[in-house]
């Protein structure tokens, strides 16, 4: 096996090392697949297949015209290669744009109509889909405690599997508190005003070469409204399930916090273990007004692909905040393990005077991973505050990149940034690499950015492994404590996930 | 190739035609030949950078590029002794980029070799031959640096020293400039051979538009002290390259102060290939006004147990941008590094811009880098605590700027040129306020 003549590790621990690492492909524990009749919309892309996808929808014309201009913008453009990933060139033409389970054909009334095999899949994955059963939130399969004692914690769930939103659960619910939380594909239909205002508005049908693509053919994703002073009752949540073979997933997310309005929103996303590797460019925008505030969570659990770096999806994401109004807040929590492939840069633009923007991210590779991921923070308002923490942490023979931008306008006076970015090192075959930008164009603001690389430190793995921890044991514990800062900002049930999945990323690349 | 490559390539191709138009390149003999026809030949594959280069994002080349250079005035620098003159040292001067016989000293030092690179390059064979071009090169991975490789071809003049022992005193290079529309080319070498050690001063205006390129290989054991001082005239534009190597246990050591310049583009590539070697590169600027300053640093770790530090200051006011690209590389096997990278920018007004990328990769788990980037005003608790104890409040602000590129300064050694240094800066500053 090739992982046999590239890795040098230290003595003692070679074979064990090796041989863990050569198992850690089937520690993917999402990597089945759903057996399913699927309808697919013809390989490749054109102008029909653009006007299919939006048929489909049952989209207005309206729609169409601007999917089809994405569409046209995004043939003059090309695939950006500044990133610190590299991966064999992307045929755009040999993929599915449009893939549906059968049984979707009619759009179910309800829960109770969707394909039992589409609910079982999400009760796998530990996403129940039935109200009665409410779980808190995207554990992972059998952790649901007997006791039952989070019975007063619900989340709302929007399930998308493959290209189509299958249910939301919670709907009546949330309607009553005025919170719109449907699919997009729902919302174009049904609140044809606020998606025409919002939709672009953020990320624009022309902003890169994978948000471009995504204009054109995203198929749905999620629609959040939440009207002024109304802080969501529940927490929101979707969860992406690539299934079909040769099928891209691109979703797109529209969330707005209308004035003093609240909502926290977890995201979650795995796929089947194959070998060939498939593509997921979803967009995500949102839009928060006056004294409104946001809290968006995600773990990103893609497949990673083998330990030889085969198959896994390609993850390219753009992700952006805008904090249009005064004292308006985000805050970005990534958990980022899956994905072979990573270009993900969640932003903030503090447009409002005294908003704040957050980032807090833990980016684990590990075998042949790649992860180029960070944040924008655009300040453009007076008085305004970011925060970045960001810790990378890189084994086996993966780069983790930490790519950021902070900066303060001139207008953005006594603005303040904070920026901390660490990387930690397992193994000698891995890289860990930092690219910060900082722009400052007033003297009132401060900036200040701190990186540091290291490795696990010697002292601390002696001071656990003599209180009789195994080697992997106390790794884990020391990379949990060296991400704790992230994994505080998450949200409880989110935070117990990502400590297991820390532990989990990172199984057999101690050496 | 991606069009946006081609057309990019096209236009810095484009560039660099256009700025070829008025150079040929020298004659010389054989070994020189061969490095500048190389290093043409290099130069016609990258073009000149335009602003859509990714490492010239902060800076336009375009005056830098341009065929003519822009008129400078010659400063006046009335009763002020130049930078360094009460120390006794080995002066070479050159006026516009061209050796000046008559003021500089007799070239004959105990310990050292130095030679003028016009004599040098009618030889055939010539020790300079491996360094010449070569460290450049090695420099232009993975960052293209053109204006190096347009100086290795068309430079006609500098100084080749060769350090076989402890050289008794150090050598200073002097810049003058004499001719407003003046465009200097100078190219020179140092090799520090085992054992060996050197101070190399640099300072002065040198000409309108001033392009210089020192390349260092210091063997093993070896130690090269660095200081440059640029200032304080203003019409000056200058890009400078300076490409090190370094064998095991060598110590090289840079510092540059600068004060004013319409453009000043200083880029240091330092290359660690032998075991414990150390490099510390750093650097004070300070301006106002039109005044642009760009640091482009590259600290390349290829051996165990290197160190490195690089510390960047930056006092800006009245339109003044200031601006830092640095890196540290550690390569797969460079275990045991210590790498070390700070970047500050005190803005004094609103005008004010700091542009930076303090950038790490790292190949290799066992060892330790951080970086730091701060930018912000003066603190007003300070300006207080001062101002309470009497200091009026121009002179607790000088004080404070002092303070702030103090951290800088102290990579300089020898106290002799920490104290002058200093004191010139309070002087300029004392100066500016009239």
């Amino acid at each position: 096996m090739a992982q046999d003549e590239h890795t040098i590790v230290k003595e003692g621990v070679e074979k064990e090392t090796v041989d863990a690492v050569k198992s850690l492909g089937d520690k993917y524990k999402y990597g089945w697949e759903t057996d399913i009749e699927m309808d697919y919309a013809p390989k490749g892309l054109t102008e029909d297949i653009v006007r299919l996808i939006s048929q489909k929808n049952e989209e207005p014309e309206w729609m169409t015209e601007w999917r089809l201009n994405a569409y046209r913008r995004w043939l003059q453009m090309e695939e950006p290669d500044w990133a610190m990933v590299d991966y064999p060139e992307i045929d755009f033409q040999d993929q599915y744009y449009y893939a549906r389970p059968k049984s979707m054909e009619t759009k179910p009334k309800s829960l109770d109509e969707v394909d039992p095999k589409l609910l079982a899949t999400y009760e796998k994955l530990g996403i129940p889909l039935k109200e009665q059963m409410i779980l808190a939130g995207v554990e992972g399969a059998g952790e649901v405690p007997a006791d039952g004692d989070n019975s007063d914690r619900k989340v709302a769930v929007d399930a998308v599997f493959d290209s189509v939103s299958v249910g939301t659960t919670f709907q009546k619910e949330l309607k009553e508190a005025g919170v719109i939380f449907c699919s997009i594909s729902e919302a174009i239909r049904e609140h044809p005003e606020l998606v025409k205002k919002y939709l672009g508005s953020v990320v624009p049908p022309t902003d890169n070469f994978y948000a471009t693509l995504n204009s054109a053919v995203f198929s749905d994703g999620s629609f959040v409204y939440i009207p002024p002073g109304v802080r969501c009752p529940m927490e929101l949540s979707t969860y992406f399930r690539i299934n079909a073979e040769n099928t891209g997933q691109f979703e797109r997310t529209l969330i707005i916090a209308d004035r003093e309005a609240y909502v926290s929103y977890l995201e979650g996303c795995t796929a089947p273990q194959r070998d060939i590797a498939q593509l997921h460019a979803a967009v995500v925008e949102i839009v928060i007004l006056d004294d409104a505030e946001v809290k968006y969570s995600t773990v990103q659990n893609w497949y990673p692909g083998d330990e030889n770096g085969k198959g896994g999806i390609y993850n390219f994401v753009t992700k952006r905040a805008d904090c249009r109004g005064d004292r308006s807040k985000v805050m970005w929590t990534q958990v980022e393990t899956g994905s072979a492939v990573t270009w993900k840069y969640p932003s903030c633009v503090l447009r409002g005077d005294e908003s704040q923007g957050e980032f807090y991210s833990i980016a684990i590779t590990n075998n042949m991973q790649q992860a180029d991921t960070g944040t924008k923070m655009t300040h453009l308002g007076k008085n305004t505050r970011s925060r970045i923490v960001s810790k990378g942490i890189s084994a086996g023979r993966s780069n983790n990149t930490y790519r950021g931008l902070v900066s303060m306008h001139p207008k953005a006076t006594n603005s303040r940034n904070y920026t901390q970015c660490d990387s930690l090192l397992i193994g000698d075959q891995c890289g860990a690499h930092t690219v910060p930008y900082i722009e400052v164009k007033n003297q009132s603001s401060r900036v200040e950015h701190e990186a540091t690389t290291s490795k696990v430190d010697d002292d601390q793995m002696f001071y656990c492994r003599q209180r009789g921890m195994d080697e992997e044991e106390a790794v884990a514990l020391i990379v949990n404590g060296f991400a704790k800062e992230v994994l505080q900002a998450l949200p409880m049930e989110f935070a117990m996930e990502a400590q297991q999945l820390v532990a989990i990323s990172l199984e057999g690349s101690v050496g | 190739m991606a069009i946006a490559k081609e057309k990019l390539l096209a236009r810095r191709r484009d560039a660099l035609s256009a700025r070829l138009e008025t150079l040929t390149l020298p004659e010389g003999g054989a070994w020189i030949t061969e490095a500048r026809k190389t290093a043409l030949a290099r130069l016609e594959t990258m073009g000149l950078p335009t602003g859509r280069d990714e490492y010239w994002r902060f800076t336009k080349p375009e005056s830098l590029n341009a065929a003519e250079p822009e008129p400078a005035a010659v400063f006046d620098h009335g009763e002020e002794t130049p930078v360094f003159d009460a120390v006794e040292r080995t002066r070479i001067v050159f006026v516009d980029g061209v050796f000046d016989a008559a003021q500089s000293d007799d070239l004959s030092v105990d310990g050292i070799e130095i030679e003028r690179l016009e004599d040098a390059a009618r030889a055939d064979i010539h020790w300079a031959k491996d360094i010449y071009g070569a460290i450049e090169t090695r420099g232009q991975t993975p960052v293209e640096r053109p204006h190096a490789a347009l100086n290795t071809a068309f430079a006609t003049d500098g100084v080749l020293i060769r350090v076989t022992g402890k050289a008794e005193k150090p050598v200073s290079l002097i810049y003058q400039h004499k001719n407003e529309t003046s465009d200097a080319f100078l190219h020179n070498v140092v090799r520090v051979e085992a054992g060996g050690e050197l101070t190399l001063l640099e300072n002065g205006p040198a000409a309108a538009r001033f392009n210089k390129v020192l390349e260092v290989d210091i063997a093993a054991g070896g130690r090269l002290h660095h200081i440059r001082a640029q200032g304080r005239d203003h019409e000056r534009r200058a890009v400078t390259g300076m490409f090190v190597r370094q064998d095991e246990d060598s110590l090289f050591k840079s510092f540059t102060l600068t004060v004013n310049g319409r453009l000043t583009r200083n880029e240091i590539y330092v290359d660690l290939e032998g075991p414990n070697a150390s490099a510390h590169v750093a650097g004070a600027a300070l301006g106002h006004g039109d005044f642009h300053h760009d640091d482009t640093v590259f600290i390349r770790h290829d051996a165990e147990n290197c160190e490195s530090r690089q510390v960047f200051k930056k006092v800006l006011q009245e339109g003044a941008i200031g601006t830092f690209q640095g890196k540290i590389l550690v390569e797969r096997g460079a275990q045991k590094t210590d790498g070390y990278q700070k970047s500050q920018s005190l803005l004094l007004d609103d005008g004010a811009n700091f542009l930076a990328k303090p950038e790490l990769e790292i190949y290799a788990d066992d060892v330790a880098c951080s970086h730091g980037s701060t930018s912000g005003a003066i603190d007003k608790d300070m300006l207080f605590y001062l101002r309470a104890r009497g200091i009026d409040e121009k002179t607790a602000m000088d004080l404070l700027v002092i303070a702030f590129v103090a951290e800088a300064m102290e990579e300089v050694e020898d106290e002799r040129f920490r104290e002058e240094l200093v004191e010139r800066l309070e002087g300029w500053l004392l100066r500016r306020r009239g």
